[in-house]
């Protein structure tokens, strides 16, 4: 069967080979673009978040190029990015396309459903290929991570602009190609050493900038104009709050929040859904740690994060630490977003030079 | 003791509800004046800019009541029905910590909060605390709660037998009947949230100028319990939000009821849930042929564009019938 998946970052390298492994022909995703986005809009309702729009475009351009199944994650609310799964079928549906559609929900919740829906996907695998399969994808997940985290550390103190990026880019080929538990193991090994190999500026502190805010625009460089790298080529060393592997982790079996949840509560004590208690918590901890400023990143109408924003300045008033808030829609540009960044980071380094000066 | 309540969101839901209780406790209670100009841009100039229009006015309304009483009381309501994946839209979830970050200078806010998925009791447990916390004695707070919940269960019988929350408060005083109507009106489900059809200054007098054109209006409050949960059966999967849920299954309802000529959608400009819900309707009244139409409220929605779209949709249906 020919299966597709939402592009999220870099994860469709892992996911790629899991469809492999399961035996099926993976129609990979592209890269979201301007046409996914139009298209997505076109179908989607008007007032519903840029993730859903962009899914729905992803999906649309998928099955054009011949996917007959669709695997996509669900969830338990009060976001209604739970809720896409459903009305993406109905909308598609409505449109013609008979496809099948696997929501897979949080097994923990669900854990019937979840095992039905892997069963229909995993037909005739036996259980060792399908632990398998679900254990090396797992396990590129987190070295793709891994080596994204580091290149972020790497690029704002690199001496030669872009290798980081071009060296980045033969990264991800290097983990594309590995198969085995084994060789995953050595593309990291090997994916570490080039990266660092770069040739960087040992001496120089470059501002450090926390990234919160919705998964979907966090994580998807596409959606947020690559965000990390445009700080990165700026001299910023951007951190983000979300890695799939880590959120996949948190939001099953384990809990490994709570200390979040925690420092978010003198302001928010409710589950807001999403991401939005845990952007306030993240901002209160990168203040305790030292940053010189947040970046807040959301879809324009975003339930949650319009909650952590209205709170955010508060915090940002009591903890003395700048936050940009950043709304992207169908209308943002990136000249738009790359001038309120040049601006946000001119306003943090003249902080660092004030706190400098009242030191000496 | 003067306890002001603000009359948007929920208030429309469990008003008499909570003014029974504070009355029987021998509070005062102020309730903000009806949604206004003034009301809207206070709301505007406090609350975040990309809020949605009611949680804005949420914001003005508790502006309005902030120097008249010695606590606000702003409700965060997680979950009323039991349903394990059900709670109140994040925006209502998150409230009372919005408005206490981005309104300085007001009195004590009463914190209340229920959510009935971890305890069975939560609901009188958290009216026990709240009574406790106005200093109260325990056989006057079981005796306020118990004629509370009296007045909300009448309240709830008036608005299912179509009278609009002013109305079904006015008759629990006075006992009139139900406007008269022409022999075969028009028919029209309107659906949408309480603090959308029930405040007649954000929806532009929407429900006035349909009783005015001698058209019979459903509401979501008149479909019964068991219908709704009837047609909850029919959807893949639950909405995550109370309000929401309601309106999705009452409108399933009267798409699949022959009295019903057309469905209205009343929404607000950027309400997360509603992107979700109305694409459903607009699905599920394609597939039926049941005539649809979306109006979307805002800031700057008036009187003639609200009434244009509705008497065009209006003269469609009586088109549809042959009366035109």
């Amino acid at each position: 069967m020919r299966v597709t998946f939402p592009h999220m970052g870099s994860s469709p390298i892992a996911f790629k080979m899991l469809i492999e492994k399961l035996g099926h022909e993976p129609v990979m995703p592209l890269r979201p673009s301007e046409n996914t986005l139009s298209l997505g809009s076109h179908y989607a309702p008007e007032f519903a978040c840029i993730p859903f729009k962009i899914l729905l475009g992803t999906y649309l351009e998928a099955l054009e190029r011949g996917a007959e199944m669709i695997i996509t994650s669900g969830g338990m609310g009060p976001c209604r990015a739970g809720y896409y799964g459903v009305l993406h079928e109905k909308i598609l549906r409505d449109l013609g396309f008979d496809v099948e559609f696997v929501v897979l929900e949080p097994p923990q919740k669900k854990t019937m459903d979840f095992l039905r829906k892997l069963r229909r996907i995993t037909r005739g695998k036996s259980l060792s290929v399908v632990w398998d399969a679900l254990s090396t994808c797992w396990q590129k997940l987190r070295v793709l991570d891994y080596i994204d985290e580091l290149s972020y550390e790497i690029r704002p103190r690199e001496l030669e602009k872009n290798e980081t990026t071009r060296v980045l880019e033969e990264c991800y080929q290097i983990i594309d190609s590995a198969w085995t538990r084994e060789e995953i193991r050595e593309s990291r090994v090997e994916c570490e050493k080039r990266l660092r190999a770069i040739r960087t500026d040992k001496t120089k502190n470059p501002l450090k900038v926390g990234i919160i805010g919705e998964i979907y625009v966090v994580l998807e460089p596409a959606a947020n104009f690559d965000i990390q790298r445009m700080l990165g080529d700026m001299g910023v060393l951007a951190r983000r709050s979300i890695y799939l592997a880590d959120w996949t982790k948190n939001n099953t079996f384990f809990k490994g929040e709570d200390h979040i949840k925690k420092a978010a509560k003198p302001y928010l004590a409710e589950l807001v859904g999403g991401h939005g208690t845990l952007s306030v918590g993240n901002t209160v901890l990168y203040s305790r740690e030292g940053y010189d400023g947040v970046i807040q990143l959301a879809p324009f109408a975003c339930i949650p994060e319009i909650v952590s924003k209205s709170i955010l300045g508060k915090v940002a008033r009591d903890l003395d630490i700048p936050v940009l808030t950043l709304f992207i829609d169908e209308q943002t540009g990136k000249a738009g977003i790359k001038t309120r960044l040049e601006a946000f980071v001119d306003l943090m380094h003249s902080r660092r030079k004030i706190r400098r000066e009242a030191l000496v | 003791m003067k306890i002001g309540i603000p009359r948007t969101l929920t208030y429309y839901a469990y008003k008499p509800l909570w003014e029974t209780f504070f009355q029987d406790l021998g509070c005062e209670i102020v309730v903000s004046e009806k949604t206004s100009k003034g009301i809207l841009d206070k709301g505007v100039e406090f609350a975040v800019n990309d809020a949605c229009i009611p949680i804005k006015l949420f914001h003005g309304h508790v502006h309005n009541i902030g120097n008249r009483a010695d606590f606000i009381f702003v409700p965060r309501l997680i979950n009323l029905t039991g349903e394990k994946t059900v709670t109140y839209c994040p925006k209502f979830l998150g409230l009372t910590d919005m408005v206490r970050a981005s309104m300085p200078d007001l009195p004590p806010l009463l914190d209340f909060r229920i959510d009935l998925r971890e305890k069975w009791k939560a609901r009188r447990r958290e009216y026990e605390r709240l009574g406790c916390l106005l200093g109260m004695s325990p056989g006057r707070i079981g005796h306020a709660f118990r004629s509370a919940k009296r007045a909300l269960r009448s309240y709830r019988r008036r608005l299912s037998h179509g009278n609009d929350p002013e109305r079904a408060v006015a008759e629990l005083r006075e006992h009139t009947g139900i406007p008269s109507l022409p022999s075969r009106p028009i028919t029209l489900a309107v659906v949408g949230y309480p603090y959308l059809l029930y405040d007649d200054f954000v929806n532009a007098g929407l429900m006035t100028k349909l009783y005015n054109m001698g058209i019979r209006i459903l509401t979501p409050e008149m479909v019964p319990e068991r219908q709704l949960l009837i047609k909850a059966k029919g959807l893949p999967k639950d909405l995550f939000w109370t309000f929401s849920n309601q309106v999705v299954r009452s409108a399933i309802y009267y798409i699949d009821d022959s009295r019903v000529d057309g469905i209205i959608h009343v929404t607000a400009f950027g309400c997360g849930p509603d992107s979700m819900v109305g694409k459903l309707i607009e699905l599920e009244a394609k597939q039926r042929g049941v005539p649809y139409v979306l109006i979307s409220l805002d800031e700057h929605t008036g009187e003639a564009g609200i009434l244009t779209r509705l008497e065009a949709f209006v003269d469609m249906l009586r088109y549809r019938r042959g009366e035109l």
